[in-house]
């Protein structure tokens, strides 16, 4: 064993100094070019920063359209999903339909086979910035009523800014939340 | 068809299409052959002169496995005083506190052996010096270490009767330096140029457009996010790992996350035809694993996309499928196929949470990691592998009535003996781990601990055993995912994980390296029409028979219990 213990804490302390060191600061050289510079990307409304592009918030005003229910209660300092089983009773009965009714409350116009199940369900990490197009669809109706718009021009403005699948091809239609409630607070003026 | 489904079916062929490339790459390196990336060798040589090393110099492999646990012992001890006054080292500037002496235990030990599982979180629980300095830092070398460990058995297969099996620090630091690193810096730089943080500053506060006060854990995490998924280790940054929206920004950093879990396993296996020059032997192992990997991955498909019967019950619509624990950005069918891959190769890292996935998908990936062979853990997943071929090899042999050879070496008592050690060591941790959990549940419910057994789980009934089933079996399989609705930071959870993170590490390594020195050392006896063919289909469909017999003997009984009666209760 001896014959191998110097050796070792010697490379691991070069390889500590490589990988752990120079490799993570050249990354955050690297970054310095990227959007936002390696500090993550910001938004700016009138001048001051309202959010991360990619991390979700919280939404719970009816003029706003709502984000996803989180387990975390969009705690960007916390991440975390419910990790609730699919067949646990109190989660169904409970949680869901407790999110069912107040959706419904909200929006009365709304049926209940007319909900997505992402409003209703809590994301992986709590912190999940988008929704489906359909999810921010069937909210139109009360953000257009909370702020005496007209139910199409806020269905265009979900339109405009649901994001296309990558290059047409891969993956889900989203809509950014926080883009798209800054969207309406710019109308409003 | 849908643009899910297309997401998919690219990611898996795209994967395929570079770990051939790739592969080749891998094989003339290790056969000392040119290569375009030569000219890191002064690096390599300045690495070994400041640790006064001599790469040539050769070892058995006894030397190999003697330095390999001296070095991961050193780490072990290393990792756990760091993590331990962490709050008293630098780079802190979200002030996050020490570990206690039991969860520093268990993630020194998970981090260590390629485990990842994280009872803690990355927000709250680990500071910029150890996510950098002990995680990232093991998330090379834990990868490095069973890369190395896998190259020791390449090449007591490719060499005739001889001891001498190549240098462990050799095998080691090239495989930083000429794999792990440079592709790492790839996808560093995309994650950056995506939104994942780069920079060492702390905690960013805002005010939410709807007026809330927001902090935003941040720090350089794109480095250390890249070799977590590339070196098949899975602990991330975040607590939510790559469901996380700055860990895992959108869907084409997903797709180059999820290549790169099962990129480099892939590649192995086609490194191995290069190496020995039996390509077809390569495709046969590829074959096996690509039915076990798909048998596994399109039903979990099926079922995430076709959404929960239960949510179906109360009333809503399901368009994309179900979406409990998922994120919008990625869909049910990509967290499905991340479930999968990420099961199969020992990775642990995750896009959505796997406590809320269907029945279905719990079967899945249980079952992956009860394998744990399908692809694998970076070189540890060809190490599970070798020992179900020996066993197919010996089987076959009796089958014949031939005494059983492999690579021209008769396979006698002492390697069968290791080798079935080796494969019931798995079931063993597992099953008498979780029983002894369920019975501390089920008989002290209210124990006086810290934390009460009736309080471990977040889910009752067939889900709740499965959460327990699939914390041990996630450790024994050194995978690190978990059902995260365990309260496993705990003292139980922390000391039994640790313990069993650790046999099932170090036990399956040096089974497979002792049985590659001992057969490497034998009589080479060459190949005569008597000789079992290895590189044929039939021994394919062995092989394939040989790991569905010992994992489904071994491991229906409890799966009955968990996913299996819980798919079955779901109306």
């Amino acid at each position: 064993m001896k014959t191998y213990i110097l050796p070792s804490i010697k490379i691991t302390i070069i390889l500590l100094v490589i990988v752990s060191g120079l490799y993570p600061l050249a990354i955050a050289g690297i970054g310095k070019l990227a959007p936002g510079h390696g500090d993550g990307v910001t938004v700016e409304y009138k001048g001051r920063v309202v959010g991360f592009a990619n991390v979700g918030q919280k939404f719970t005003k009816d003029q706003y359209f709502w984000s996803r229910p989180s387990a975390v209660d969009y705690n960007a300092a916390g991440s975390g999903g419910s990790n609730k089983g699919p067949t646990n009773p109190d989660y169904l009965h409970k949680d869901v339909q407790g999110r069912i009714d107040t959706f419904l409350k909200h929006n009365p116009t709304v049926k209940k086979e007319q909900i997505p199940a992402e409003l209703v369900t809590a994301s992986g990490s709590g912190l999940d910035p988008d929704l489906s197009p359909a999810g921010a669809k069937v909210q139109a109706a009360r953000v257009a009523k909370a702020r005496g718009l007209s139910e199409e021009q806020v269905l265009a403005l979900v339109d405009s800014h649901t994001e296309k699948p990558l290059l047409g091809l891969f993956g889900p239609e989203k809509v950014n939340v926080l883009k798209l409630n800054i969207a309406l607070d710019e109308i409003k003026k | 068809m849908n643009t899910e489904f297309i997401g998919v079916i690219f990611i898996y062929m795209a994967t395929i299409i570079l770990a051939i490339p790739l592969g080749k790459y891998i094989a003339k390196v290790f056969k000392g052959e040119k290569t375009w990336f030569d000219f890191i060798g002064p690096l390599e040589r300045f690495i070994f002169r400041f640790s006064g090393i001599d790469p040539k110099r050769e070892m058995n492999w006894k030397q190999h496995l003697k330095a390999l646990l001296t070095i991961n012992c050193l780490w072990l001890f290393y990792a756990f005083f760091c993590l331990l006054f962490q709050n008293h080292l630098p780079l802190n500037p979200d002030g996050n506190p020490n570990q206690t002496p039991d969860l520093a235990f268990n993630t020194a030990v998970s981090f260590v052996t390629n485990t990842n599982l994280q009872d803690y979180s990355g927000e709250t629980g680990a500071t910029y010096y150890t996510q950098l300095f002990v995680f990232a830092f093991l998330h090379f070398v834990s990868a490095a270490t069973g890369f190395a460990a896998m190259m020791v058995v390449f090449k007591g297969m490719k060499e005739k009767t001889t001891d001498k099996l190549g240098n462990f620090w050799d095998f080691f630091v090239k495989s930083i330096t000429r794999l792990f690193l440079p592709l790492s810096i790839i996808l560093a730089i995309i994650l950056a140029f995506n939104g994942t943080p780069t920079s060492y500053k702390g905690k960013a506060t805002f005010i939410s457009l709807q007026g809330d006060t927001v902090h935003v854990s941040r720090g350089p995490a794109a480095a250390m996010i890249a070799i977590k998924q590339l070196g098949t280790n899975g602990g991330g940054w975040y607590g939510a790992n790559s469901a996380h929206p700055l860990e895992n920004p959108n869907y084409l950093t997903n797709i180059l996350e999820n290549i790169s879990i099962i990129l480099i396993p892939i590649a192995i296996v086609f490194a191995l035809g290069y190496y020995l020059n039996k390509k077809k032997l390569a495709w046969v192992i590829f074959g096996v694993m690509t039915v076990g990997y798909l048998i596994m991955v399109i039903p979990s498909i099926i079922a995430e996309t076709g959404g929960n019967p239960a949510i179906a019950h109360l009333g809503v619509n399901q368009p994309a499928g179900s979406m409990e624990g998922k994120e919008v950005r990625f869909g049910p069918a990509a967290s499905a196929l991340w479930g999968v891959s990420t099961t199969v190769t020992s990775n642990g890292s995750v896009n959505a949470m796997h406590d809320s996935m269907m029945p279905v998908s719990g079967i899945a990936q249980l079952f992956d990691m009860m394998i744990n062979a399908f692809y694998g853990g970076v070189g540890v997943g060809y190490l599970n592998f070798y020992i179900f071929i020996i066993i197919a090899v010996f089987i076959s042999g009796l089958m014949v009535g031939r005494t059983p050879e492999f690579f021209g070496r008769k396979i006698e008592a002492r390697e069968m003996k290791i080798a079935s050690l080796i494969a019931l060591l798995h079931p063993f941790l597992i099953l008498v781990f979780t029983a002894v959990a369920s019975y501390l549940l089920a008989h002290y419910p209210n124990i006086n601990w810290a934390e009460k057994p009736s309080a471990w789980l977040n889910n009752p009934s067939f889900h709740g055993f499965s959460e327990m089933l699939y914390q041990f079996t996630s450790c024994s399989a050194n995978n690190g995912s978990g059902y995260e609705g365990l309260a496993d930071n705990s003292i139980f959870w922390n000391a039994a994980g640790g313990i069993v993170m650790f046999i099932a590490r170090f036990m399956p390594i040096i089974g497979p390296v002792a049985i590659a020195g001992i057969l490497a050392n034998k009589k080479y006896i060459p190949e005569s029409a008597g000789t079992l063919k290895t590189d044929t289909t039939t021994f394919g469909v062995m092989i394939f028979a040989v790991i569905i017999i010992v994992a489904a003997l071994s491991f229906f009984p409890a799966l009955t219990l968990g996913p299996i009666a819980e798919h079955f209760s779901l109306k």
